[in-house]
């Protein structure tokens, strides 16, 4: 009997540990107690204006930039504003999932929006996702004023701010400018399959592909472990089909998502998946992009220049670029931003680090790293590289439409839906079941009304 | 226990006092409600909070789950059951809901099997036992999160447990465990039963050491051999506790979150999502706050049919 007891208290004294161990887990999220600890310093703030004297105290910053190039292109940022104000503490409250499908990052920063507990300042797509999230919600503070004292109305190009404004008032500052719709290619594999230039439309993709597969290269790279670069993908292949005007359709109404030429592209998709890297639905985009870099791997793979970034951050040199095919001459635009929630615990110093944000200096320490072009105008040419100093003009020139997949183009429940019906292509391969499945969420959400 | 004079008897007093008809009747009754009123005084906080923080919030749950709240500003619109429609005729849930009863299936059999069996080995009484036990009990320490994380490395198709069995002649079987479109959920079942068996394990052991030796003597004298033992005593002596592990591996198999998130998330085509899965990112990524809450309430009718007859079990206990 008493055997049977000393075995229940061993069995309780486990399920009790493993009850601890879950209450741990639950509070483990970076920096979920600053608000807490700042109060006092709101109060200071408040009193203190920020003319008089620097900005001191803590000041948290969530971001989604976690790996590689990300890293280090905002610690140029934090590096500016602990030169500017020393006496501001820096938390860097970063966590992995931002984009596509609203990850930890955003799952955690909406928890703590709606909670009333705000950081300082995060970062957000420019556009949709900032609006329909948290603007509309009536959570965010208009940066007017912020825009008039630093000049940006005049340093950053109108259509990106109207992009950044809901009824007229901007709510964020943009720190760059990525493109979507790029194509990143070995020239080395590509020539060893005999494959002469890169292919500017599908048709010549699939050509070139086969060629490849010959000599057993999967033409195409894919990591869709985390169901978010298919869509990506998906994004620069709607707008190779659909050409930039009825892209744009797409969201407000005029054209629907059971659309002929939908079905076309999803069939272009669900080709391509036939040359792809056959372990595409287990590994996720950094491993594949990894395995590109040490020379194995894919011949080519279509991302947004942030892998740039990352290709440069891994030393690797032998690559090249070219827009995806079927888009020359579009630029599918997305920009990270950062913006001022109300009730910000140390708002002057949010304020301080918006400064920094917009600024030439800021924009100009932070891109050449990322792999990204300012979203100002006048960026120092000498600080960029070839690559982006491409970009730059193709940005001034090109026509540029909205993404999909990084949230400039719809909110975010669409984006998770468009997510999920395009893992569904590319894991089952039926198109009709993927098409009928965005048909839904161009309903739910409400395209047009 | 019984063999120190001084305390024994004093226990026994105490029980004695406590259990026998005669005490409580020389009781007066105002003694009586001047306990209940201690015991209401003291529970009162714990009742409160209960009431509050569980019945509260899962009411208030049900709510939401009627409302239009589908976007990231609040709407108390009473729409009725119309999320309730919406969740029931999604292709979404249908996964789901086939990949609970797959990963049930996968996760209790398991559980079951191996727990059981780790529990005869160690009831034989070998050397060294309090070692094994510790080492097999030991991943129910680790957080789900931990476990789904190495689990995720060793079930890596092109790479983990796959090289292993290309190593050994194995080139042709190579599984694509939780990435696969249709089996993955069984994938992620190994995971959690390699985290959960030792603990039920722990609970058979228990009911083994409960089962007095008299009674195997009795059967081995009756002709039964070893296989038989346990065939016809043991395992119908057991049946409480497989109870018991068929209702908390079952509340395992609801709830399932943890492991998911860190392994493929909603995996291929939904072949790993979960109803906990399904509702945090409908709520936190879609912003569809009421149907988040559908899902929510369902999965609490769902406990109901383990919780119930449980909980009937258990008061049919106390009264015998």
């Amino acid at each position: 009997m008493s055997n049977v007891r000393r075995w229940l208290m061993f069995v309780l004294v486990a399920a009790l540990a493993l009850g601890l161990a879950a209450c741990t887990a639950a509070p483990a999220a970076p920096a979920a107690e600053a608000p807490a600890e700042a109060a006092p310093a709101e109060e200071a703030a408040a009193e203190a204006p920020a003319a008089e004297g620097a900005p001191s105290g803590p000041l948290e910053i969530f971001s989604w930039w976690t790996t590689g190039g990300e890293v280090e292109a905002l610690d140029a940022v934090y590096a500016i504003i602990n030169e500017r104000y020393p006496e501001i503490e820096i938390e860097n409250a970063a966590l992995v999932g931002g984009a596509g499908q609203g990850g930890a990052m955003k799952a955690l920063l909406e928890t703590r929006m709606m909670g009333g507990e705000p950081p300082d300042s995060f970062q957000v797509h420019l556009g949709r996702e900032l609006i329909d999230s948290h603007v509309i919600a009536d959570r965010m503070e208009p940066l007017d004023f912020l825009f008039e004292e630093e000049g940006l109305n005049d340093v950053f190009p109108q259509d990106l701010i109207d992009i950044a404004s809901y009824e007229g008032h901007p709510y964020s500052v943009p720190i760059n400018i990525h493109r979507s719709n790029m194509l990143w290619y070995s020239p080395e594999k590509l020539a060893a399959a005999g494959v002469e230039a890169v292919p500017t439309t599908w048709d010549e993709f699939f050509v070139a592909a086969d060629k490849l597969k010959e000599v057993g290269i999967p033409a195409m790279g894919l990591g869709e472990a985390d169901q978010t670069m298919a869509a990506h993908i998906f994004e620069s292949i709607l707008v190779s089909v659909f050409g930039p005007d009825d892209y744009r359709g797409l969201f407000d109404g005029s054209i629907g998502w059971d659309d002929a030429r939908v079905t076309e592209a999803l069939e272009i998709l669900n080709k391509m998946f036939d040359y792809v890297n056959p372990d595409y639905l287990s590994v996720r985009q950094g491993e594949m992009v990894s395995a590109f870099a040490t020379d194995e791997g894919v011949a080519m793979f279509i991302s947004g220049d942030w892998s740039h970034g990352q290709l440069k951050a891994m030393g690797y040199t032998d690559y090249s670029w070219a827009p995806s095919p079927g888009t020359d001459g579009i630029f599918i635009v997305l920009s990270d931003s950062f913006g001022l929630p109300k009730n910000a615990p140390n708002r002057d110093n949010a304020i301080s680090f918006l400064k920094v944000v917009g600024s030439r200096e800021g924009q100009d320490a932070f891109n050449p790293i990322k792999g990204s072009i300012p979203a100002r105008v006048d960026g120092d040419p000498s600080l960029y590289d070839e690559y982006q100093l491409t970009a730059m003009e193709d940005f001034a020139t090109n026509t540029l439409v909205p993404s999909i997949q990084h949230g400039a183009a719809t909110k975010q429940s669409f984006i998770l839906d468009y997510d999920f019906a395009i893992n569904e292509v590319a894991a089952n391969r039926d198109v009709a079941k993927g098409q009928a499945m965005l048909v839904q969420a161009a309903e739910d959400a409400g395209f047009g009304e | 226990m019984a063999n120190r004079t001084y305390p024994t008897v004093r226990v026994e007093g105490e029980r004695g006092l406590a259990a026998s008809p005669a005490t409580r009747k020389r009781r007066r009754p105002g003694w009586l409600r001047g306990e209940m009123l201690i015991a209401l005084i003291v529970l009162a906080p714990s009742i409160f909070l209960v009431a509050i923080f569980i019945y509260g919030f899962i009411g208030w749950t049900f709510y939401i789950s009627t409302v239009k709240w589908d976007s990231a500003v609040v709407d108390y619109t009473f729409v009725g059951l119309k999320n309730w429609q919406r969740l029931f005729n999604d292709a979404r849930f249908h996964s789901d809901l086939r990949n609970h009863l797959l990963y049930a299936i996968g996760f209790m059999s398991q559980c079951i099997v191996f727990g059981f069996l780790l529990a005869v080995l160690l009831d034989l009484r070998i050397k060294g036992e309090a070692l094994f036990r510790t080492i097999f009990i030991f991943p129910f320490a680790v957080s789900g999160i931990v476990t789904g994380v190495a689990w995720r490395w060793l079930m890596q198709p092109t790479t983990g447990i796959n090289l292993l069995f290309a190593a050994v002649g194995l080139e042709n079987f190579q599984p694509s465990w939780f990435v696969h479109a249709k089996f993955g959920m069984l994938a992620v079942s190994i995971a959690a039963a390699w985290q959960f068996t030792g603990y039920v394990m722990a609970l058979y052991l228990a009911g083994l050491r409960g089962i007095s030796y008299e009674l195997r003597e009795a059967a081995a004298i009756d002709g039964a051999d070893s296989f038989e033992i346990y065939r016809y005593v043991i395992i119908p002596l057991l049946a409480p506790v497989t109870f018991v592990v068929i209702v908390l591996t079952g509340m395992n198999s609801i709830r399932i979150f943890d492991l998911v998130a860190a392994m493929g998330g909603s995996g291929p085509a939904f072949a790993t999502d979960t109803l906990a899965f399904n509702m945090y990112q409908t709520t936190f990524g879609s912003y569809r706050f009421s149907l988040g809450a559908a899902i929510g309430s369902f999965m609490i009718l769902l406990s109901l049919f383990l919780v119930v007859p449980y909980l009937r079990s258990m008061r049919g206990e106390v009264e015998r």
